[in-house]
């Protein structure tokens, strides 16, 4: 068929690239410039070429925490999110029932739900009045409430939940190429079912593990509400660092630098996803 | 490990998935005036509170307004985008495709400190413009990839009939082509609406005391406070995306509206 020639073509893309030219890439750069300024100690932008931002931070113990503490968090819960989401979809694909589609809706959904309003949740039910401590109470567990917000392990807690469906999306899809054929074969062959998993359910299903951990990790890193609010000022990340430089001490050059350090350790992720998937395909 | 120990497990890890939900729910219905569990009192006093929060009232309008407004722009620049990109011939197709979902990549925390910096210079902070072309960045990738997967997957044959038959390209496109890309443009607009009504970061960089979005007054709300009150607010919140995704489920399915 004969599609929209050059000019047509043209007109077409015309307005979406400017929309991305106006509010992406200018932005972008002017980002990548701000990281090349510094800040007079009154908090006045000096438009220079230096890179001191980035020296100072590399010489600063505190940044080094906080990307330690980004870091640990985006590990803890991409692992705890796997934890979750795994058994769910290993079910799904075993499942042979009219509820399986809607059971897969259901466990997306969350998705389709404001992270703020589920963080919320979780503030309440992590609470020292909240349900959990409740019930910590009441089976005599603990004589006082258990700090579970408010702290690093609020922040766990909630950010698991909130990424799971995305962990849950790349396995449910992952196991939707495998076939349930293998499994069976195995068993009928005489594997008990734990060395079908370990030998075959589960070395088809690690290009899905690999991109559902992809997907946590720098979602987990980027994080900035659920750590901002369920570890209650106390819990201090790249992004809500980012955030504190940007509109409470004013210092945009500094935010642009740590903004400039995070798409770094993204690329790096991606690049050890991509050699990751290739030693698994190999 | 048994099937029933199993089983088990798959009904915990559900009931993880989805308690944060439940308790918003339960809280909702709470008489009491500060968070307490279980609730001494139930009652609707705090739907009653939110219907009378002029804060919320009019950040939710904004909220509404920008969504819409985005969502029609969003299908009005990115549907003849994909369609150029998918049916076009020119070079560079797919280096486009991929610039123009490439703002997906980008951290909302990062995206929403370099536009601030760019819309600070030109007067566009805290106003609508501003707020509409920063949610526009994160809507367009949606549209684009989902319309241009739909057009993909449609063979070309019934346009050609239509060319064959004396249509014009316009009337092939208007009677053709667009009603059969409909569901995937459907799709598109309600997740487009939704990414814009919830999106808080990329705003929270936007806002001022001339305008401010619904998310981010419930993040500042829950910031200093955690009274039922946003329980409640969630409660309609979630039952607005209840209505959007059946509404969807009805018209072309939930899993092929996400273009999966």
């Amino acid at each position: 068929m004969k599609g929209p020639g050059y000019a047509l073509s043209a007109l077409l893309m015309a307005p979406s690239l400017l929309v991305l030219a106006v509010a992406f890439l200018l932005p972008v750069a002017t980002l990548a410039r701000m990281s090349l300024n510094t800040t007079m100690p009154g908090g006045a932008i000096v438009e220079t070429i230096t890179l001191v931002n980035y020296s100072e931070f590399l010489a600063d113990e505190f940044y080094w925490e906080i990307t330690g503490t980004t870091l640990l968090l985006a590990v803890i819960v991409t692992i705890s999110a796997l934890l979750v989401a795994y058994p769910i979809a290993l079910f799904l694909f075993r499942w042979e029932s009219p509820w399986r589609g809607p059971l897969a809706v259901l466990t997306i959904s969350p998705l389709l739900v404001s992270g703020v309003v589920r963080t919320y949740g979780w503030i309440v039910l992590l609470g020292d009045q909240g349900p959990v401590n409740a019930l910590v109470l009441w089976l005599g567990l603990s004589a006082t409430p258990l700090k579970l917000s408010n702290n690093f392990l609020g922040a766990v807690i909630g950010l698991t939940e909130i990424l799971t469906p995305y962990m849950a999306l790349a396995l449910i899809a992952g196991f939707g190429r495998l076939d349930r054929a293998a499994e069976e074969a195995a068993e009928t062959l005489g594997a008990t079912p734990w060395r079908t998993f370990i030998h075959v359910t589960l070395p088809l299903s690690l290009p899905g593990i690999l991109l559902g951990s992809l997907l946590c990790f720098v979602l987990a890193v980027s994080s900035f509400v659920t750590p901002r609010l369920l570890g209650g000022g106390r819990v201090f990340t790249l992004a809500t660092e980012i955030y504190e430089a940007a509109m409470l001490t004013l210092n945009w050059p500094l935010a642009a630098t740590i903004s400039m350090l995070m798409l770094v350790l993204f690329g790096i992720t991606l690049v050890a996803y991509g050699r990751l998937m290739r030693a698994v395909a190999q | 490990m048994s099937r029933t120990a199993f089983r088990a497990l798959v009904v915990l890890l559900y009931g993880f998935l989805l308690s944060p939900l439940l308790i918003t729910i339960v809280i909702s219905f709470s008489a009491d005036p500060f968070l307490s569990f279980p609730p001494s009192d139930w009652g609707f006093r705090w739907y009653l509170e939110v219907a009378g929060n002029a804060t919320f009232g009019a950040a939710a309008r904004s909220s509404l307004l920008i969504a819409l407004v985005v969502t029609a722009i969003a299908l009005g620049t990115g549907v003849p985008a994909a369609y150029a990109i998918v049916r076009g011939s020119f070079p560079g197709r797919d280096a486009l495709l991929a610039l123009l979902t490439a703002p997906l990549l980008l951290p909302a925390i990062v995206l929403g400190l370099a536009v601030l910096l760019v819309f600070v210079r030109v007067g566009l902070v805290a106003t609508y413009q501003g707020m509409i072309l920063a949610h526009l960045v994160v809507t367009l990738p949606y549209v684009v990839r989902i319309t241009a997967v739909a057009l993909s997957t449609l063979k070309p044959d019934a346009e050609e009939a239509a060319l064959t038959l004396g249509a014009t390209p316009w009337k092939t496109f208007r009677h053709v082509t667009l009603p059969l890309m409909l569901p995937g443009i459907i799709g598109a607009a309600a997740l487009c609406f939704l990414v814009s009504f919830d999106e808080v970061v990329l705003s929270l960089f936007l806002t001022g005391p001339r305008l401010s979005t619904l998310p981010v007054e419930i993040y500042r709300y829950v910031e200093f406070r955690t009274d039922p009150q946003i329980a409640a607010l969630s409660v309609v919140l979630i039952l607005i995306t209840v209505a959007l995704v059946v509404l969807i489920e009805r018209s072309v399915g939930v899993m092929r509206a996400l273009g999966k």
